[in-house]
C-alpha cells in the first residue's frame, strides 16, 4: 500500500528521522527526504509510504514525472500522487516492479555518478530522458501520468479548469459569455 | 410502456443498435404500428445518470471493447486500440454527440461527377439527390429541434464562440454563427433549454440536447410497439436457404447466446460494428459475409478530415464554459479546387476539459513545449476542423485473423491511410484556423492532430448498381431484400458536414419505405 499522508513538518518531529539521502532538485531548491520506506517533503508537509518499490526509486519517479510534464506552479505532492500507482502495481506484478526498478537504475547509470536526481538542471535530465523515451519504462511512466496527473481534481484549479458544473446550474449565470477583451 | 416480444416472434423488425440511425428508425416504425425489437450492446443509463467528468463519463459510456488499428494515421500509433471515440449504451453516440446538425450540399451527393476521378479515391455519386432528401431533412430538423430552423432561435454565443466570431470577422468570413444545433435554445418537445453546462460530450444532464435515448426511444416505447433490449450484443445474422434473413443471434447480459427471430433486420451499429457483423455472418451461401457480393462491405471507411486548432491568448477565455460546439464558420465548406483540394470543410468551436486536453493535444508529447500550452488552459480558444475525406477501398474494417472478443467474435481491425487530398485540406484548415486566432491576438497556436474517430462512415455504401456498393437508395441490401443498413455506414461519400442529421433523415425515409414494402407484402 502506498499512502500519501499529510505529515508534520520535519522540525516538529521527534528525532530519529534519518536523512538517509537528500535529493536535491535543480532551481527551486526544494528537498525530498527518504526516511525508512517513505519519501517525505519536509517543507510541504506530506509523505509517501512505499511498499513494493524502493523509496529512492519513488523519489526519482517523482522528479522524472516533473521533468516529463513540468508545471512550475504544481507542487510535488501531485506528482507523487500521480506516480504512486506504480508502487501499487509493482506490489501485484513482479514484472512491473522489475520494469520500474531496472528502468530507474538504468536512468541513474546514464546520468553519471550522482544519478538522475543528481543532475542539477532540467535540461540535463531531459537530455537523458530523450535518450530513453522509446523504452517501455519511459512510456509506462509517461503514459500513466496523462491520467494520473491531469485527472486529479485538486490540480484543475491550478490550471483554471472548473470541472463539474451541473450542480451549480451550468454557466448560464456564471460567466459562459463574460469575455470582455475582444 | 415497453413491449416485450417473444424470441420466436418472427413478425418483428429487429434493429441492431439504438443510436442516431437505429433509435430513430425504431421510433418511426413503432409510430406506424410496426413491432420492433432493438438489440443494443450497451447498458441503459438515463440522462440524470450522466457524469460531468471526462474520464468517468468515458468509462460509463464509451465503446472500449477491443479493436485494432493499422495504416499511416496517427491514431494507430497513439491509440492503437481506440480507433473510434463512440458510445456503447442505449442512445448510442447521440449521448456523446455535440449536436451540430447540418444538411449536405447538393454537390456532395454527386462527388464523382463533380470532382471527377481522383487517383486513390473510390468516389461515387449517391443514388439520391439533395432534392430527394430535402423533405426528410426538414422532418429531421423539426424532430431534433435544430436551432435556426423552424423559427427556433440560435443559441447564445459563449466565450469560445465570441473569439471565433471576432476572428472570422477579421478574416472576412461571411457565414459565422452559433450553428444549427440540436440543442434547445428554449424549452421544446419536453426538453429543457441549454444551461451552458459545457459537458455536451459527456451526455447532457439537462436533456437539452437531442438524443435517441430520451427523445426517440421513450416515444416509441409509449406506442407499445418498441422494445429496447440493452446488454444484447448481436453476433450473427441468420438466413434461410432462399437467402432471406431470419433472425439475429446475440449474447445477452450473462453472455448466453439467444436468437431473436425477425421478419426484417436493420443494422445500425455504427460504421465499425455494422460491417463487422455482416462479415461475421458469413455462411456457405454467403462465404464473404452477408450483402457482400460487391466485395464492398467494410471498405471505403471514412472518418472526415479532422484536426483542431487551439489558440492561446494573453487574456482569459474559459472556452470550456457553455456549449461545446455552438459556433461555426461555413465559408470553407464550398468545393473550390483552387485551394489545392476538392471538397470543403467546416470550422466549429470545440473545447475539451483539462483531462482530455492533456490526452489529445499532442498524444505522446511531453516536455515544456507541451506543458506550457496546458499552463494557459484558461486562456485558450479552440475549434475543430471537419471536412470531406476521400473514400478509399484500402481504408477498411476487417475481421482480425485471431483476436476475439469475450463472445468469441473476431475483433474489428480499422485500417486508415490519409489520401493526399485529406492532407492538403487539413493543412489548409490549420493555416486558416491559426490565422483566425492570430488575427485576434493569439500569442501561440496549436495545430492539433485528429482525435480517435467520432464520425465513422461509409463501410456499407449506398450505390445505384449492385456491383458498386452494399445497399440501394433506401439502405436495403442489394443482395438481400429484408436486410437493411440504417446508420452512417450507408454513406456513399462523407460530405463536409457532421453526419447525424443526414443519418436521421435517411432513417425517417427508410422507415417509410419499409412500412410501404411491408404492407405491399414484398418483404
Ligand atoms: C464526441 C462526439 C461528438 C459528436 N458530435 C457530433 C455533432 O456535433 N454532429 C454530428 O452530426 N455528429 C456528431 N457525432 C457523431 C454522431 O454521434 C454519430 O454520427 C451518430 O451517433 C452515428 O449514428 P449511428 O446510428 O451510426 O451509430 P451510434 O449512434 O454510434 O449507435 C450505434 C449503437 O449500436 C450499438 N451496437 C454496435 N454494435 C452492436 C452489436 N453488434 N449489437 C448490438 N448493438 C450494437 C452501439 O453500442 C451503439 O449504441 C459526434 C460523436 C462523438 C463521439
Ligand atoms: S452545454 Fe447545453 S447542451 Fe451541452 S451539456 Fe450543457 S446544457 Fe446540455
Amino acid at each position: 500500500m502506498v499512502t500519501i499522508y499529510e505529515s508534520k513538518p520535519v522540525h516538529e518531529k521527534k528525532p530519529g528521522l534519518s536523512r538517509r539521502e537528500l535529493l536535491k532538485r535543480g532551481g527551486v531548491g526544494a528537498l525530498l527526504v527518504i526516511s525508512g520506506s517513505a519519501v517525505i517533503s519536509p517543507e510541504h508537509a506530506w509523505g509517501l509510504e512505499t511498499s513494493a518499490l524502493k523509496p529512492e526509486t519513488m523519489a526519482t519517479l517523482i522528479q522524472m514525472a516533473r521533468d516529463i510534464y513540468p508545471h512550475d506552479q504544481v507542487p510535488d505532492k501531485y506528482y507523487a500522487i500521480a506516480v504512486k500507482a506504480h508502487d501499487e502495481q509493482a506490489g501485484k506484478d513482479l514484472a512491473h516492479k522489475d520494469l520500474i526498478e531496472k528502468g530507474v537504475a538504468d536512468l541513474d547509470l546514464k546520468s553519471g555518478k550522482d544519478g538522475y536526481t543528481g543532475l542539477g538542471w532540467e535540461e540535463q535530465r531531459v537530455a537523458v530522458l530523450r535518450d530513453i523515451q522509446d523504452t517501455p519504462f519511459f512510456q509506462a511512466v509517461r503514459g500513466g501520468l496523462v491520467v494520473g496527473l491531469y485527472n486529479q481534481k485538486q490540480v484543475w484549479p491550478i490550471f483554471g479548469y472548473e470541472g463539474e458544473s451541473y450542480s451549480k446550474g451550468g454557466y448560464m449565470a456564471r460567466g459562459f459569455d463574460d469575455i470582455e477583451w475582444l | 410502456m415497453t413491449a416485450p416480444f417473444d424470441l420466436k416472434n418472427d413478425g418483428v423488425v429487429v434493429i441492431i443498435g439504438s443510436g442516431a440511425g437505429g433509435g430513430t428508425l425504431g421510433n418511426e416504425l413503432a409510430q406506424k404500428g410496426i413491432d420492433v425489437v432493438i438489440l443494443e450492446a450497451g447498458a441503459r443509463h438515463e440522462y440524470q445518470d450522466f457524469i460531468n467528468d471526462e474520464w468517468d463519463s468515458f468509462a460509463q459510456l464509451a465503446w472500449t471493447d477491443k479493436r485494432t488499428t493499422s495504416g499511416d494515421w496517427r491514431v494507430a500509433k497513439d491509440f492503437p486500440n481506440l480507433p473510434a471515440w463512440i458510445v456503447k449504451a442505449v442512445g448510442g453516440s447521440t449521448a456523446h454527440w455535440a449536436g451540430a446538425s447540418l444538411r449536405f450540399q447538393e454537390h456532395e451527393f454527386k462527388t464523382l461527377s463533380t470532382y471527377g476521378k481522383l487517383e486513390g479515391a473510390n468516389l461515387l455519386d449517391w443514388p439520391i439527390t439533395l432534392a430527394e432528401l430535402e423533405p426528410y431533412y426538414a422532418k429531421a430538423e423539426d424532430r431534433l429541434g435544430v436551432t435556426l430552423t423552424n423559427n427556433i432561435p440560435g443559441l447564445p454565443g459563449n466565450n469560445n464562440f465570441k473569439v471565433m466570431k471576432a476572428g472570422a470577422d477579421k478574416l472576412g468570413y461571411k457565414e459565422c454563427h452559433t450553428g444549427r444545433m440540436a440543442i434547445n435554445s428554449e424549452p421544446r418537445d419536453d426538453r429543457n433549454a441549454c444551461q451552458q453546462t459545457g459537458f455536451c460530450f459527456q451526455g447532457c444532464k439537462w436533456g437539452a440536447k437531442w438524443s435517441t435515448l430520451y427523445s426517440e426511444i421513450p416515444k416509441g416505447e409509449a406506442t407499445g410497439h418498441l422494445e429496447v433490449r440493452p446488454n444484447a450484443m448481436a453476433i450473427n445474422i441468420n438466413h434461410d436457404a432462399s437467402g432471406k434473413v431470419t433472425g439475429v443471434v446475440y449474447a445477452d447480459k450473462d453472455g448466453r447466446l439467444r436468437e431473436q427471430k425477425a421478419r426484417i433486420v436493420a443494422v445500425a451499429g455504427n460504421s465499425i460494428e455494422s460491417p463487422r457483423l455482416l462479415l461475421n455472418s458469413a455462411s456457405s451461401q454467403f462465404p464473404d459475409g452477408l450483402a457482400n457480393s460487391s466485395g464492398q462491405v467494410g471498405k471505403n471507411y471514412m472518418r472526415h478530415t479532422t484536426g483542431s486548432v487551439y489558440g492561446i491568448f494573453d487574456k482569459p477565455v474559459h472556452m470550456y464554459r457553455g456549449t461545446t460546439m455552438a459556433g461555426i464558420i461555413r465559408d470553407e465548406a464550398r468545393n473550390d479546387p483552387s485551394r489545392g483540394f476538392v471538397g470543403g470543410y467546416e470550422l466549429e468551436t470545440l473545447s475539451l476539459g483539462l483531462p482530455f486536453m492533456a490526452a489529445f493535444l499532442n498524444p505522446g508529447g511531453w516536455g515544456r513545449s507541451f506543458t506550457t500550452a496546458l499552463d494557459h488552459y484558461d486562456h485558450m480558444a479552440g475549434m475543430w476542423i471537419v471536412g470531406e475525406d476521400m473514400p478509399r477501398e484500402e481504408n477498411r474494417i476487417t475481421l482480425h485473423a485471431d483476436m476475439k472478443d469475450e463472445h468469441g467474435m473476431p475483433v474489428a481491425d480499422v485500417h486508415f491511410d490519409d489520401h493526399s487530398n485529406d492532407t492538403a485540406m487539413r493543412n489548409h484548415a490549420y493555416k486558416q484556423g491559426s490565422a483566425l486566432y492570430e488575427a485576434v491576438g493569439a500569442t501561440r497556436t496549436l495545430p492539433t492532430p485528429p482525435y480517435p474517430s467520432t464520425h465513422n462512415l461509409g463501410t456499407n455504401r449506398m450505390s445505384e448498381k449492385a456491383a458498386d456498393g452494399v445497399v440501394n437508395k433506401h439502405g436495403q441490401a442489394h443482395d438481400i431484400k429484408n436486410l437493411f443498413v440504417s446508420d452512417g455506414s450507408q454513406f456513399t461519400t462523407g460530405g463536409a458536414e457532421n453526419p447525424t442529421l443526414t443519418i436521421v433523415s435517411l432513417a425517417i425515409r427508410q422507415a417509410e419505405y419499409i412500412a410501404g414494402q411491408m404492407s405491399a407484402k414484398s418483404i
